[in-house]
């Protein structure tokens, strides 16, 4: 199923998402990555309103607030986090290779950008301002303006759907040397 | 040359994947390898770089035994990576291990990576290879008891690692030597894709039945290459190393001779 969603995101519009469906997502994101999600943690808040927003795992490489290119890093060096991230109200993630389920705890759905597609996913996205500067390019919370920013699948929605560890236990049946 | 390594891909790594997405049956698979294709068009069009980690540079250099050059390689590759983060522009990437600090045009102790080899003549072919750390931090030397089997331990490491390496992978396999040369092998053999063995093809077809699909998502294309370089090793020994690199197999190269030079 395909969705078209709005940020800030209601508890009802991740509600409706299920593992395997297709998200275009307008409105603004934050990026966030290593340093600003330890910053979070040294200091218990960031600069930006966190209840109901969206987080993108990415390091962009913005010149001159022009977008250049911002595909997703891999969420799993910021998956130590991600109780934190939803304590404070973050409702989507968005990244490549996931985190695990039980962090976003049901409420919070993790999205998956295709990894890579840095010069596609600047064509969706635009700079509003820049949060914590001082952590440089590719680690500052970038505050972006999204527009139908996707296909991004529901790789784990709210209701225990994860594509991962689905992915995870199907590989670990196949290696069974018995098979 | 810079520009052209962070904004195209080779022909046949294009092709490589569209030939796996006309036999790819997962829907999630088959969505993200068509957004991939277009991304990678998209940036070709636009002479942007294909993804926002524009890696570290490494470097292959094939210089001419003929050649006697009375400036630094290494400082003149340096200054030309200077100018590619500036001008391509490249994300600057380099940081100091320890304090993280950036220095803020990709270039740093030991870096830009040089890989040197002599050959004949007196011409000098340098390929640029930007290796991003999405892939590169889920690469491993194994160094494995000499009755255990390379194959099973690379099979269980590409099932453990691949989901955070941005697959559809390709896999530079490094299987003897020492701690150090068998990663080096590793790195070599990504610049040595696509591997056509039967050895290799049934490695690459064994990674494939496992499922792991772009992303991490399933599918049946997680890795679309695999290329095995080997070395003598000590009868103790049997040092293993993965290389992974994902999709966005980079690379350009030049060519310099005597009446200037042309890029590839």
């Amino acid at each position: 199923m395909e969705h078209r969603l709005r940020t800030p995101l209601l508890a009802e519009d991740i509600h409706k998402l299920r593992a395997g469906d297709t998200v275009y997502l307008s409105g603004t994101i934050y990026t966030a990555r290593d340093k600003a999600h330890a910053k979070l943690r040294s200091c218990g808040c960031l600069p930006v309103d966190l209840s109901g927003a969206t987080l993108y795992h990415c390091g962009p490489l913005i010149i001159d607030d022009i977008v250049i290119s911002a595909g997703p890093t891999t969420s799993g060096r910021m998956a130590r986090y991600s109780e934190e991230v939803v304590s404070h109200g973050v409702r989507a993630i968005i990244g490549k290779g996931g985190v695990p389920g039980e962090g976003l705890q049901g409420k919070c759905v993790y999205l998956a950008y295709p990894g890579g597609c840095g010069a596609a996913a600047a064509g969706q996205l635009r700079v509003l301002q820049v949060h914590l500067p001082e952590l440089g390019m590719a680690e500052a919370m970038w505050e972006l303006e999204a527009t139908d920013l996707g296909p991004m699948i529901v790789a784990i929605d709210c209701h225990g759907g994860d594509l991962y560890r689905d992915v995870k236990k199907s590989v670990q049946e196949r290696l069974k040397p018995d098979r | 040359m810079l520009r052209q390594s962070e904004t195209s891909l080779p022909a046949w790594v294009i092709s490589t994947i569209e030939d796996a997405l006309k036999s790819e049956s997962n829907p999630v698979a088959r969505s993200h390898m068509r957004f991939i294709l277009d991304n990678i068009a998209m940036a070709a069009t636009k002479s942007l770089p294909i993804c926002q980690d524009t890696g570290l540079l490494i470097f292959h250099l094939e210089m001419g035994r003929d050649l006697h050059p009375r400036f630094d390689i290494r400082d003149a590759i340096a200054e030309g990576v200077r100018t590619a983060t500036r001008e391509v522009p490249l994300r600057p990437n380099a940081v100091d291990p320890m304090t993280r600090k950036n220095t803020g045009d990709n270039t740093g102790p030991g870096m830009p990576d040089l890989i040197s080899d002599s050959v004949d003549g007196g011409c000098l072919k340098i390929t640029a290879f930007p290796k991003g750390a999405g892939s590169e931090n889920m690469s491993l030397v194994g160094m494995l008891n000499p009755a255990d089997d390379p194959f099973d331990f690379i099979i269980r490491t590409v099932a453990e690692r691949a989901s955070n390496a941005c697959p559809p992978l390709f896999l530079g396999i490094g299987i003897g030597g020492t701690f150090d040369l068998a990663a080096r092998m590793a790195k070599r053999a990504l610049l040595n894709m696509p591997g056509t063995t039967d050895e290799e093809l049934d490695l690459l077809r064994r990674i494939n039945s496992l499922g792991i699909g772009p992303m991490g998502l399933g599918g049946d294309t997680t890795a679309l290459g695999v290329k095995i370089e080997k070395a003598a090793c000590h009868t103790a020994s049997l040092p293993v190393a993965i290389n992974f690199q994902c999709w966005a197999n980079r690379r350009a190269s030049a060519l310099v001779t005597e009446d200037g030079w042309s890029t590839d």
